[in-house]
């Protein structure tokens, strides 16, 4: 076994701990953190395999945006666990018996595999960029499929505002437009107040 | 392919996704004053698409956009129908959300959106693009379902539709990487080529096939994955309602044709037979419990589910007049739904829902126009002749006959009789029941227009189907022929 | 001497010449961090007209290990109701994507621990990272000072981030590259003119200023905000669990100030051409930078939420989506000369 594979099974060790630990961990925010270092490992296989893009985007989208979002929402409700754990052993006989189906399904199907990849994988040149390739695709070949995403993600905002946009009476808030316009006029009035004469009026 | 050729066939995408953001931009201008500039707008641009649509029209099939994008005759046809389907519902909606303040800019540009996404996978030969139109016609409608910001009913509605329809989305998506795991290929074409050559792993294949069945299910809403059906219809509010059971079938019934028939058409025989059991079970469901239903959107709904299991029978019997059949099927199911729920619009009004069955009740001495006119729509879904929705049926069974599958056809038969019972019994509660309550019927000229249109078109194109059924012959024949 | 000692060590001359190379920027950047703090002091003190420290050594030098003594032998206190694990990893997860940060940041032509091609997502990868510290630390300090401190803080890391991010592109979009090296040789020639602070001046100062909102330093500094929520999330740290939030701060500080440096100021290259390219440039380009961040803080009342958000979302994520469209354009004509 050589160093990569070595740190491959690592990687994926910690993945494996990671996801199972996202779903058994009692407290929300600690299955969040799972998350984030399953994301982690995930970032680590695909560096392995010189996705070098993949891998770090990952890291900053699903990491530095996404989960911290997550995270955010998270800490912010007051989930009762236990109260959604209620149940759990009443239709754990039926999830687990599920489940075995599927791994059975899937046992069969990838255990039969004629055509396995077997053969390393092919290196790239040291300046190869697979970022630049990527922007290549996308911008050609791919350049319909990658404006749709675009437009579902227009999709998406849009129906973020329209869904939590509404106007709401009594905010205070400033208008930012209207205080650079503000002349001193506006503001300050200047009254003319007759100067007095002299002390001897006053003693008067 | 040149981008200028590329631009030239997906012109009607093209300006339809920059009328959007143009709309988008511009209602915020016109914000109170003037909706009714948007929705002229809205109105405007679904009429340029289909001129584009027809002007762009080439003979044969156009692959562009690196084998992505299929315009074909069955495209031009479906996107026509679609922009029908989406116009009719806006002008039918129109007063229905006015009055309860629901009629703003990003209805009308979601709907639009929505529609951009039907376009895509109606012209898509890709699985990428396949799904992403799918998302995007998907996202548009939940986001809308989720509108009505104070009701509880379309709230949930919203999270049901969201929730099983993220669930289905999961599961196609999954069959599609089995998919194309098994053949190594996203495109349609070369999918079907690799299978016809043997280059491919069978059980991973089959595997990936159960899964997009199930997910194409799940959407088109048949049953045993039929459960968000009803809930979603009733919650939603009556124009979101149309939008989702009209346009989106036409988009679904390319989604089934260029999946199972133009990718997966060498495994007919392993999902005919799955369809064949999702088909009779939902028109089984389907038009049993939509006899108990007091609800007439719950009812639609039910009769919806029965629709797709006969639009299911045309697909699985595997020949081109059974591809054409389905697709005529569907043409005249969204004539019939768009109808049917227009109906709905017309007779609510403000504070006022019309969709209890018992709402119906003497309609004939109210407004006897109207009656005839859904009296006509209720003739057609449920299959009487002379109205298009016997030829619909006909023209199924027809095909399923002459692949051999009697049992099939019989069944379908006996349940739609079944289904003759609640739709005439919405005709009786209309002319032969005393009305409950004597409020006049208040609607807009265009309005009724379209609603004697609706009616009288479902009559027409019973009497006369030859046209649309070589159209719809031509094209599916045409979208096959290429491999 | 360093061949010889490559070929006793065979197979472990690799990780452990790493391991060197790591200390050798590391080391100089805490000893760095410890004087930012004095340096702080100082400028302040002047700006407010103070002396500023002056009794440890001389002209107070050696103020900084003092505090440092000080903060090591301070007990850590752990509250009660407290998530333990999380509230010790917090600080970790707060200094620890600041220090690797630096391992893709290029000090002159040759000196870069990893010169990788994607050193520009990487660095903002690992920027982004920065505010699980802050957000962890808020919510198992078990304290609502904390955790008020430690929401403001996400919103505004995150928000601030895309701005940041565009500013980037539009830079990787003048160099026409990702790695850090490159962007500097890509400012080559006619020394200060060549720089892309001329081009890209308005993404300079939204890159600055993010910078500034993303290391939680005054104006911007309401996730501390001593006055409303006493220290925000790190009110309940105390001793070396504190000074690492302390380090973590200071250590984004420079990089930003490194960064700035690197991408706008042309590096380690020389403002005029008769004078020679050399490190001692990147390292007086980092300090004007970090200058400007005591500076602010010398002269700005806080930000309050609202301004803040807005100033992020309504200013610069549109001025800098505007500035990249500009520079796309501007690239296609024979007037873009860098």
């Amino acid at each position: 076994m050589n160093v990569e594979s070595l740190v491959f099974y690592v990687f994926a060790a910690l993945m494996i701990f990671a996801g199972l630990r996202v779903i058994t961990a009692r407290n929300p925010v600690h299955s969040a953190m799972f998350l984030v270092l399953a994301f982690c490992s995930a970032s680590g296989i695909w560096m392995l395999l010189e996705a070098e893009f993949l891998s770090i985007t990952l890291v900053l989208v699903y990491v530095g945006a996404v989960m911290v979002l997550f995270l955010f929402v998270v800490m912010m409700l007051d989930i009762n666990l236990d109260q959604l754990r209620e149940g759990f052993w009443r239709w754990f006989p039926f999830g687990a018996a599920l489940a075995l189906v599927m791994v059975g399904e899937m046992v069969y199907v990838l255990g039969n595999r004629k055509t396995a990849a077997t053969e390393g994988l092919v290196r790239h040149a040291a300046d190869y960029s697979n970022i630049k390739e990527l922007g290549r695709l996308i911008y050609t070949d791919y350049v319909y499929p990658f404006e749709i995403a675009a437009v579902v993600l227009l999709v998406a905002m849009v129906a973020a505002i329209a869904l939590t946009l509404r106007r709401r009476i009594g905010v205070k808030s400033q208008n930012p437009g209207k205080q650079v316009l503000v002349k001193k006029a506006d503001r300050l009035r200047i009254v003319p107040v007759a100067a007095e004469k002299s002390g001897s009026d006053r003693a008067a | 392919m040149n981008l200028a050729t590329n631009l030239y066939h997906a012109g009607a995408e093209v300006f339809l996704l920059t009328m959007v953001c143009v709309i988008l931009i511009a209602d915020l201008f016109v914000a109170g004053r003037g909706k009714m500039f948007t929705y002229m707008m809205v109105q405007l641009t679904l009429l340029g698409c289909s001129f584009i649509t027809v002007a762009t029209h080439t003979d044969g099939v156009a692959i562009v956009f690196s084998n992505m994008y299929v315009d074909d005759l069955m495209s031009d046809v479906l996107k026509l129908l679609a922009y029908l389907a989406v116009s009719m519902m806006l002008v039918y909606s129109r007063t229905y959300l006015l009055t309860r303040g629901l009629f703003s800019g990003e209805f009308m540009s979601l709907a639009l959106f929505a529609l951009l996404g039907m376009m895509v996978m109606i012209s898509a030969s890709h699985f990428l693009t396949l799904y992403l139109g799918l998302e995007l016609l998907s996202l548009s409608l939940y986001a809308m379902v989720a509108l009505q910001r104070d009701s509880a009913v379309a709230t949930e509605a919203a999270m049901k539709y969201f929730i099983l329809g993220a669930l289905a989305s999961g599961l196609l998506l999954y069959g599609m990487s089995m998919i194309y795991g098994a053949t190594g290929s996203l495109e349609i074409y070369k999918i079907s080529d690799a299978i016809e050559q043997g280059v491919y792993n069978k059980q991973l294949l089959v595997f990936g096939l159960v899964f997009v069945v199930s997910g194409l299910a799940f959407k088109l809403g048949a049953v045993p994955f039929h459960m968000w059906v009803p809930d979603v219809y009733h919650g939603a509010p009556t124009p979101m309602t149309l939008l989702i059971g009209s346009a989106p079938k036409l988009a679904a019934f390319a989604f089934v044709m260029r999946i199972l028939v133009e990718a997966l058409q060498p495994l007919a025989i392993q999902w005919s037979s799955m369809l064949a059991i999702m088909a009779i079970l939902s028109i089984a469901i389907g038009n049993l419990s939509a006899i108990a239903q007091t609800n007439i959107k719950r009812m639609f709904a039910y009769s919806t589910i029965a629709h797709m299991g006969y639009l299911l029978l045309g697909v699985l019997s595997g020949t081109i007049e059974g591809y054409s059949s389905a697709m005529f099927y569907a043409v005249t199911y969204v004539l019939m739904t768009l109808g049917g729920f227009g109906m709905i619009m017309l007779m609510s009004r403000e504070g006022f829902e019309a969709d209890n069955l018992s709402d119906y009740k003497g309609l004939n001495q109210r407004s006897p126009w109207l009656a005839f006119m859904m009296l006509l729509l209720m003739f057609s879904m449920a299959g009487v002749p002379p109205t298009v929705g016997f030829y619909a049926k006909f023209s199924v069974l027809q095909a399923v006959v002459q692949t051999g599958h009697f049992a099939l056809a019989i069944i379908a038969v006996l349940f739609s009789l079944v289904g003759a019972f609640f739709y005439l019994r919405v005709v009786k509660l209309m002319y032969f029941d005393t009305p409950e309550s004597h409020e006049p019927i208040q609607y807009q000229a265009d309005t009724s227009l379209l609603i004697t249109f609706n009616g009288l078109g479902v009559l027409f194109l019973g009497i006369l189907p030859g046209t649309l059924m070589s159209i719809c012959a031509v094209s599916v024949q045409q979208s096959l022929l290429l491999h | 001497m360093i061949e010889t000692l490559q070929n006793l060590l065979g197979v472990a001359w690799t990780p452990l010449w790493t391991l060197v190379k790591i200390v050798l920027i590391v080391a100089p950047l805490m000893v760095g961090v410890a004087y930012l703090t004095y340096v702080e002091r100082k400028v302040i003190g002047y700006m407010q007209v103070r002396i500023g420290p002056n009794r440890v050594g001389y002209y107070g030098l050696l103020q900084p290990l003092a505090d440092g003594m000080k903060l090591f032998f301070k007990e850590i206190i752990i509250p009660a109701g407290s998530n333990k694990f999380l509230f010790v990893l917090a600080p970790v997860l707060c200094l620890m994507p600041a220090l690797a940060a630096w391992a893709v940041v290029p000090f002159n032509a040759e000196l870069v621990l990893a010169n990788v091609n994607a050193g520009l997502l990487y660095i903002l990868a690992m920027t982004s990272l920065g505010v699980y510290g802050v957000i962890l630390a808020g919510w198992a300090s078990n304290s609502k000072y904390a955790f008020l401190g430690s929401l403001r803080s996400a919103a505004q890391i995150v928000s601030y981030e895309i701005a940041m991010g565009f500013a980037l592109v539009c830079v990787l979009m003048a160099s026409g590259s990702l790695n850090l090296g490159d962007i500097v040789n890509g400012q080559k020639g006619a020394g200060l003119l060549s720089w892309y602070i001329i081009p890209l001046f308005p993404m300079f100062l939204v890159y600055l200023i993010s910078g500034v909102a993303e290391t939680n330093r005054a104006p911007f500094d309401l996730a501390e905000g001593e006055s409303e929520i006493v220290a925000g999330f790190h009110v309940e740290y105390s001793g070396m669990a504190f000074a690492l939030f302390f380090l973590g701060e200071y250590a984004n500080m420079i990089l930003i100030a490194f960064l700035t440096a690197i991408m706008f100021m042309g590096g380690w290259l020389s403002p005029v051409t008769f004078l020679p390219d050399s490190i001692v440039w990147l390292l007086a380009k980092a300090s004007f930078v970090l200058f400007l961040f005591l500076w602010f803080r010398a002269t700005f009342p806080r930000y309050r939420y609202d301004q803040l958000m807005r100033l992020g979302w309504k200013v610069f994520i549109p001025i800098s989506l505007i500035w990249v469209v500009v520079v796309g354009l501007w690239m296609q004509t024979p007037l873009w000369l860098w």
